[in-house]
């Protein structure tokens, strides 16, 4: 299907487009900069409405994205992140209103980025977006321009990814060397002949799964993780544990298991035991940290841990777990980022110390904060124990028995420090009486993210159904 | 409303829980008859549950099935048969003991009375679950509020006391998860139902691997030596009633277990495991009764000696035959009456004298003689005096065990004997003697305190002088369960 025909099958993307330039353009004139938030979250929305229409071969753009149900799964996905990305935002402090409408664009530029790398056929386009999504992330991450750690942090990213995109393009290089082909759907075919280059495809899928690994934080390329999340402005904090890394695993499960499917029981393995160091090295220095959004950081490497897992296994079922995982994860993850806004606005620091009493001092929003640390702590009936099981599952039904016994140690681990904050909220007395002011903005977020993390655990059956829809296959 | 009637006993507390957390402020005094009316209402649903359940037949009873994850096979499954319903009695009664027992905590009402219904809810799902993901749901769910129950309310310790019962056994129950879903994979079509699973023949080595990832999620549930290490610490920090529920439930979930998923499921297995079983319990009557009568705590007492007591449960189950399950069902029934009853009693004292030093104690019979007596009642009672309840159990466990054992048995006898030295001796220390001046003015026990108590005692009488009464729901089941198991049942 050439250009102009598949336009008709972006319309949700040419709408995200245009309304990035829009918000762009109206910064210059408008004052209130809170109509600009509206303004994209409306572009979103209006986005995800045109979502559903899929062309009958999925092959659009001359075969550079394929539009299969996979991407419609990760379009909707995108755009819900990064509209409740965006709404937390308008209630973060610390972005100068003068870049305000700026940085609301540029969330609209990711959100289209994000869509793009889903939906990717190709090597070469798979790295293009991909650097699309990390140039704006730099961008985003160095946002509060007079913070110095935000720079820094900026800084850190920009050279750790650079080095990571390098890894990735070579590892390219080498799998069009061993295949003559960078597109997804030929190189099996291809490796089917040429059992010669078998060595050589095999290396450069290993450098490719760096420059990922890089992407979703997984060990040993997490090392950037927790300085870029605690330098970072807090909202894209939030977004960059849930919406890259959510991406990082689509193109992961594009590659490895669409593309290198074939050898599955060569990087398999790897995987699992990338798997078992990601969630161990995450969750043992969790244990350690008195910042929130260290914390928080090392919580989410050790979440990577966990749904690599899905990947490691490489089946249907595997697929189906990541995708539920996913959902359940960013439910649960900004739900927890959320309510770490609304405590650090209060106390004007990062400390975990500083959700003393919150139990006292705000009741409800403590009780969300239990049930989201439950739910990431993978306990039953919440979101987050059905992605666990799934993933226990996935691991289980191909006999890796290591991998699934480690991360079930590894889930005691985690439960330990989840309830470093349950046991500050509620079992110590606060030291001040101070009420905690909630935004309505962010207790909007916050029980709508609350209400899909229960009923995911209690009525999991539409998701999983969503997700057995969305296989690629 | 009787064909939902397992439904409504699971969720009549959680509905509760909710009133209670919808009271409003200028209602507080109001919290906690909402409380205890939720926990009688289950209690009377339970009573109707007694009238509704055949005996005669030791298949599962009131069964309600749904689909609820259809994509894995998964059911919202209830239903009762011998094994389970006296521990859904059982629950329902110290619930509405423990509530009583509650009166006297005023911290914090609302969030205690809603975490204590969400409990019994837990508790009760626990043991009517005959889906294994259901089942682990309500398992997980007794969890998290017995982490808040006992950190928030608890003892000087109650921070440590929490997060170490809520690790240990969250570490127990992911390993048990692992067995549940390695068991899900090896069934053809998959499925969750225990009914399904017991009919389904494994392979000697999976049972292994199966029996053993229960073995470890319930030992240290129940707690077997050597994973009991968390009890004394919960025990003890734990307030008094959460204690009594503690003793008086939760402890049975683990046994409840080996009853219903591992010995049926990994038949062959259970007959593998029975020798280290019996050791294991063995080590744990004599272990537990020498550690309780070096305690000074009265507490810390009562607790090892549930590490003691739930030996014999251990013993009944290691000795597979008739008389070795009665007992271990008949002693998870009556150590829930008989303890209970004496962490209540550690209670009424600790509330007036707030300390549970036996030494600062003595002579406390002259002046409380009401304490004296049902303290003196629930000791002999729990040191196995003939006519009450506890003599029946260990006795029939005893029975059971010298058939398949002489000599572990002879050495479990000890543990009685040490019951008797621990008890008699914290008599001794408490009531007898010279009266120390210092409690010349401790108050009687109360009416509410009485009124938590006999019920407990009627219980404990009835089923020393007639434990037919009791072994009439459960032998029908057992002898099933025996049976299926390839041993005799006469």
């Amino acid at each position: 299907m050439n250009a102009l025909e598949s336009l008709r099958y972006f319309i949700p993307e040419t709408i995200v487009l245009a309304g990035a330039f829009l918000v762009l353009t109206l910064d210059l004139f408008l004052r209130p900069k809170k109509v600009l938030a509206a303004l994209s979250i409306l572009i979103l929305i209006a986005a995800a409405f045109f979502s559903f229409s899929l062309p009958a071969n999925p092959h659009v753009f001359s075969g550079f994205f394929h539009l299969d149900s996979m991407t419609v799964f990760f379009r909707l996905f995108s755009y819900g992140v990064v509209a409740l990305t965006i709404l937390i935002s308008t209630c973060y402090r610390a972005i100068e209103n003068k870049f305000e409408g700026e940085y609301y664009s540029l969330f609209l530029f990711l959100a289209l980025a994000l869509v793009l790398a889903a939906a990717s056929a190709n090597l070469l386009m798979i790295f293009l977006t991909i650097e699309f999504i990390s140039i704006l992330s730099y961008l985003l991450v160095g946002y509060e321009k007079k913070n110095e750690r935000s720079k820094e942090a900026s800084l850190k990213y920009l050279l750790f990814g650079s080095v990571a995109s390098a890894m990735m393009l070579f590892g390219m290089s080498l799998v069009f060397g061993a295949t003559g082909s960078l597109w997804l759907d030929a190189i099996p075919v291809t490796l089917a002949k040429e059992s010669a280059f078998f060595a050589v495809a095999l290396t450069g899928t290993l450098f490719i799964l760096a420059g990922l690994g890089f992407k979703v934080s997984m060990a040993p390329f997490h090392l950037w993780a927790p300085d870029v999340y605690e330098g970072a402005p807090t909202p894209v904090t939030t977004f960059l544990t849930v919406g890259p890394k959510a991406l990082g695993f689509a193109v992961l499960l594009r590659v490895l298991v669409g593309a290198f499917g074939w050898f599955r029981f060569e990087w398999g393995p790897v995987i699992a035991l990338l798997a078992i160091i990601t969630m161990t090295l995450g969750n043992v220095t969790a244990i350690a940290q008195t910042k929130m959004k260290r914390l928080l950081a090392y919580s989410s490497i050790a979440q990577a841990g966990y749904i690599l897992m899905g990947v490691a296994a490489g089946t249907v079922a595997g697929i189906e777990s990541v995708l539920y995982y996913l959902v359940a994860y960013a439910l649960t993850n900004i739900g927890v980022f959320t309510i770490a806004i609304v405590v650090a606005n209060q106390s004007k620091n990062d400390d975990i110390e500083s959700f003393r009493g919150l139990s006292r001092r705000a009741p409800g929003l403590a009780a969300a904060m239990v049930l989201f640390l439950l739910s990431l702590a993978g306990l039953p009936p919440l979101a987050g124990f059905v992605a666990k099981f799934s993933v226990f599952a996935a691991a289980l039904q191909v006999q890796l028995y290591t991998l699934a016994l480690a991360a079930a140690l590894n889930s005691t681990v985690a439960a330990f420090y989840y309830f470093k904050i349950v046991r500050l909220m509620y079992l110590v007395p606060s030291d001040s009486e101070q009420t905690v002011e909630n935004p309505a903005a962010l207790s909007f977020v916050i029980i709508l993210l609350l209400a899909g993390t229960i009923a995911l655990g209690l009525f999991p059956a539409p998701l999983m159904t969503l997700a057995h829809n969305a296989l690629p296959l | 409303m009787a064909s939902h009637l397992l439904s409504w006993i699971v969720f009549t507390p959680l509905i509760g829980a909710f009133a209670v957390l919808f009271i409003p402020k200028s209602a507080a005094e109001f919290t906690k008859w909402v409380a205890l009316a939720a926990t009688l209402v289950t209690g009377l649903l339970s009573l109707f549950l007694l009238t509704q359940f055949d005996r005669s037949l030791g298949t599962v009873q009131l069964t309600e099935k749904a689909l609820w994850i259809p994509q894995i096979n998964v059911h919202y499954f209830l239903g009762t048969d011998g094994i389970s319903m006296p521990m859904v009695m059982l629950t329902a009664l110290i619930s509405i003991l423990a509530c009583l027992a509650s009166f006297s905590i005023d911290l914090r009402q609302k969030e205690y009375y809603f975490l204590f219904l969400l409990l019994e809810t837990g508790m009760m799902g626990t043991f009517l679950a005959l889906d294994l993901f259901l089942f682990y749901v309500f398992w997980e769910v007794v969890l998290v509020p017995m982490y808040f129950l006992i950190g928030i309310w608890g003892g000087p310790r109650k921070e440590y006391a929490a997060i170490k019962f809520f690790l240990y056994t969250l570490a127990g129950s992911l390993l048990m998860l692992l067995g549940i879903l390695a068991l899900y994979f090896h069934t053809d079509p998959h499925t969750f139902n225990v009914l399904e699973l017991a009919q389904a023949h494994f392979t000697v080595k999976f049972q292994k691997f199966v029996f053993m990832a229960f073995f470890l999620g319930f030992a240290i549930k129940v707690p077997v030596w050597p994973f009991h290490t968390w009890l004394p610490d919960a025990h003890v920090e734990a307030p008094t009633p959460i204690s009594v529920i503690l003793a008086g439930v939760l402890l049975k979930m683990g046994t409840y277990g080996f009853f219903r998923f591992a010995y049926p499921i990994a038949e062959d297995a259970a007959r593998w495991f029975a020798p280290y079983m019996a050791i294991l319990a063995v080590i744990g009557i004599v272990y537990g009764g020498f550690v309780a009568l070096a305690q000074t705590d009265f507490k810390k007492m009562v607790a090892y000696s549930s590490v003691s007591h739930m030996g014999f449960v251990l013993l009944g189950l290691a000795a597979l035959n008739q008389n070795g399950f009665n007992g271990a069902m008949t002693q998870m029934f009556n150590h829930g009456t008989i303890t209970g009853g004496l962490f209540l009693l550690v209670g009424v004292l600790y509330d007036r004298a707030h300390t549970r030093d036996m030494t600062a104690f003595g002579g406390l019979g002259a002046r409380v003689p009401l304490y004296a007596g049902f303290l003196v009642f629930f000791s002999m009672a729990s040191l196995g005096l003939p006519s009450l309840s506890g003599f029946v159990s260990e006795f029939l466990v005893l029975l059971g065990g010298y058939q398949y054992n002489r000599v572990l048995t002879a050495i479990s006898c000890i543990g009685i004997i040490l019951a008797a030295a621990y008890l008699l001796y914290m008599i001794r220390r408490v009531l007898l003697g010279p009266l120390n001046p210092k409690w010349a003015a401790l108050e009687e026990i109360n009416t509410r305190e009485i009124i938590t108590l006999v019920p407990l005692m009627i219980l404990i009488v009835l089923f020393g002088l007639c434990p037919r009464l009791l072994l009439a729901y459960m032998t029908p089941t057992l002898n099933g369960l025996l049976q299926s198991m390839g041993g005799l049942a006469l």
